[in-house]
């Protein structure tokens, strides 16, 4: 399944530029169209071909790591986003960290205390932490430790070769991505607590004696994890999506900021790989959150027949 | 006995007689929720009378100021008041966001269906596409699109409309799958019933309480990615005062004026807020199984 839609999904970035009104050469060469530079992009794209030679061409060199080259520049896109993958990709997988370290612990402490104030506020900060967008949670955290304190650096990566620089320009960007998740995560481990509290096998081991710690951290957190697991894949995608706005916010190099000013300078064919780029990931992710639910979850396989 | 079953069933026909909104109302979230989006669909219908200002007369002057008796929440980089482009803007927010889920209730609507009810290989290439249009991240995908056709409130909402599709579309397909196999299905089919009849007048009217729960939860999340595309320069162009378009010229003078960010901040959050909570209790009150993750 997941190589089917694979190759729907180069199927529809190798033709989605036709949905644009007109010839994509000239829109997107605007006042720069020579007609030198007009073959080229032509050519580079295969819009000179029909539709199954562009689909067949543009799979071919995917498959081969093949993203072409920049009209304007003349670089490898491959080079130009494995300059900034590794930015993007840390700044996801840090959030998701952030999410998983605050939000997994809340929700246990909520679902062990249910219906006492404790719970109660921390339903209420994490419903607010849910509504804060991550764009809006930027720029504010911009505008007060950036502008304001002036304690955290606003813009860039920092220094190359620096991991303090490189920690210190990571936590406005990383904290606002992971705000949402934070309270998304605690509602959902809170539930899946509760639920599993429920359970008979947790009723024997009180009724046997077992210390509520151990109860709670041997027995019902590890099933009542299994659900988080499964979103922490769909997670990983949205944080990468969610990356563009405060890669923009933040002027951090990332696959965000390259798709975003690529749209700016309406250089189709880089936007168009690292969109690719962004998506192969995203299967991927599901992928393995797939293979690692069912290994967590036999029962899962079971009822996939 | 006898009678008292009688009177169980009784209850039950009274209580759901009992309007939904009167449960909502019972929760005090579910009241905090409700005034909050009240309050926003009151704004978006009176937004000319409440507006103190035009939402693009410009007082260059009296560019980025604060807050003051004239502009109540300061002015933006043209001068222009704050207040009223963010109650105009409450207009663009929620006519994007119910135009662009009514897009995908009916593409979703129709490819639920016709993916539940008959199976096969139809069902299989439904499924693939839904898939693959999942498989790309919602911003990514929108990004790539509205690079191509360019930033417009039309194509915005298609963009949204498309890119919500694959939701409902699933969700409608299971609750298909699993309604068709009743028995008052395969007894109206074997009275020669066609599939139009079963569809329409069987299958459709027991989707409504999800479909309503994902309606209202999903408006929230329409407004925030509208408003995020915006603040991008791919949504819709100014001056037309959006929610994400005050972000984001709030954003270039952000070390002239914090008042921009703040209050549009704000807005979209408690916009959110609102929704979110209406929205979560709506699904509690609709679907008892489906509680506990918003139950606070």
């Amino acid at each position: 399944m997941t190589v089917v839609v694979l190759m729907v999904v180069i199927i529809i970035l190798a033709l989605l530029v036709h949905i644009v009104p007109g010839d994509p050469a000239r829109v997107f060469l605007g006042q720069r169209a020579t007609p030198d530079l007009i073959a080229r992009f032509r050519s580079s794209m295969d819009l000179d071909q029909p539709a199954y030679i562009q689909i067949a061409r543009f799979l071919w060199r995917t498959l081969h790591g093949d993203l072409g080259v920049d009209l304007w520049t003349g670089r490898s896109l491959t080079d130009t986003i494995g300059d900034v993958l590794p930015h993007t990709i840390i700044l996801a997988w840090t959030s998701l960290l952030l999410a998983v370290v605050v939000g997994i612990p809340l929700g246990v402490f909520s679902a062990s205390h249910p219906d006492s104030w404790a719970d109660r506020a921390t339903a209420i900060l994490s419903i607010s932490f849910i509504t804060i967008p991550n764009y809006v949670g930027g720029l504010i955290m911009l505008l007060v430790f950036a502008v304001q304190l002036k304690v955290l650096p606003a813009m860039g990566v920092g220094e190359s070769g620096d991991p303090i620089d490189y920690i210190r320009h990571l936590v406005m960007p990383s904290v606002a991505l992971a705000i949402p998740w934070v309270g998304y995560l605690a509602r959902l481990v809170r539930t899946s607590l509760l639920e599993v509290f429920n359970a008979d096998y947790i009723r024997s081991a009180r009724a046997a004696g077992l210390k509520e710690n151990l109860i709670l951290y041997k027995y019902a957190l590890k099933n009542a994890l299994i659900p988080t697991m499964a979103v922490l894949g769909v997670g990983i995608g949205n944080l990468m999506g969610g990356a563009v706005f405060v890669e923009v916010i933040f002027n951090r190099p990332g696959m965000g900021t390259l798709i975003f000013n690529a749209i700016q300078m309406r250089n189709y064919p880089l936007v168009r790989a690292g969109v690719l780029i962004v998506a192969l990931l995203f299967i991927l992710a599901n992928l393995l959150t797939d293979i690692v639910y069912t290994y967590l979850d036999p029962r899962i396989q079971m009822e996939r027949k | 006995m006898e009678s008292n079953l009688n009177r169980n069933s009784r209850i039950d026909n009274f209580l759901n007689r009992i309007p939904v909104l009167g449960d909502v109302l019972k929760r005090p979230l579910g009241v905090l929720g409700f005034t909050i989006v009240l309050g926003f669909a009151l704004v978006v219908i009176f937004a000319p009378l409440i507006a103190p200002h035009s939402s693009d007369a410009l007082d260059i002057p009296h560019k980025l100021e604060g807050p003051s008796s004239t502009y109540l929440l300061g002015t933006d980089h043209l001068g222009r008041d704050i207040l009223s482009r963010l109650i105009y803007g409450s207009r663009i927010a929620l006519g994007t966001a119910i135009s662009a889920v009514g897009i995908a209730l009916s593409l979703g609507l129709f490819l639920g269906l016709i993916s539940g009810y008959l199976g096969g290989y139809i069902d299989n290439i439904i499924l693939v596409i839904l898939d693959s249009i999942q498989a790309f991240p919602a911003v990514i995908l929108a990004l790539a699109v509205l690079a191509l056709l360019g930033p417009s409130l039309l194509n915005v909402i298609l963009v949204i409309g498309l890119t919500w599709t694959p939701g409902y579309a699933r969700v409608i397909r299971a609750q298909v799958l699993s309604i068709k196999e009743n028995m008052y299905i395969e007894a109206e089919r074997s009275l020669g019933a066609s599939r139009k009849r079963v569809i329409l007048i069987h299958i459709l009217p027991n989707i409504l309480a999800p479909l309503v729960i994902l309606l209202a939860m999903d408006m929230p999340v329409v407004i925030t990615f509208e408003a995020g595309l915006s603040f991008l320069g791919l949504g819709v162009p100014p001056p037309t005062p959006s929610w994400g378009a005050i972000l984001s010229e709030g954003f270039r003078f952000i070390r002239n004026s914090p008042w921009p960010i703040t209050w549009a901040g704000l807005t979209l959050m408690l916009t959110t807020l609102g929704f979110t909570l209406f929205g979560e209790t709506l699904r509690d009150v609709l679907d008892p199984r489906f509680s506990g993750l918003w139950r606070a």
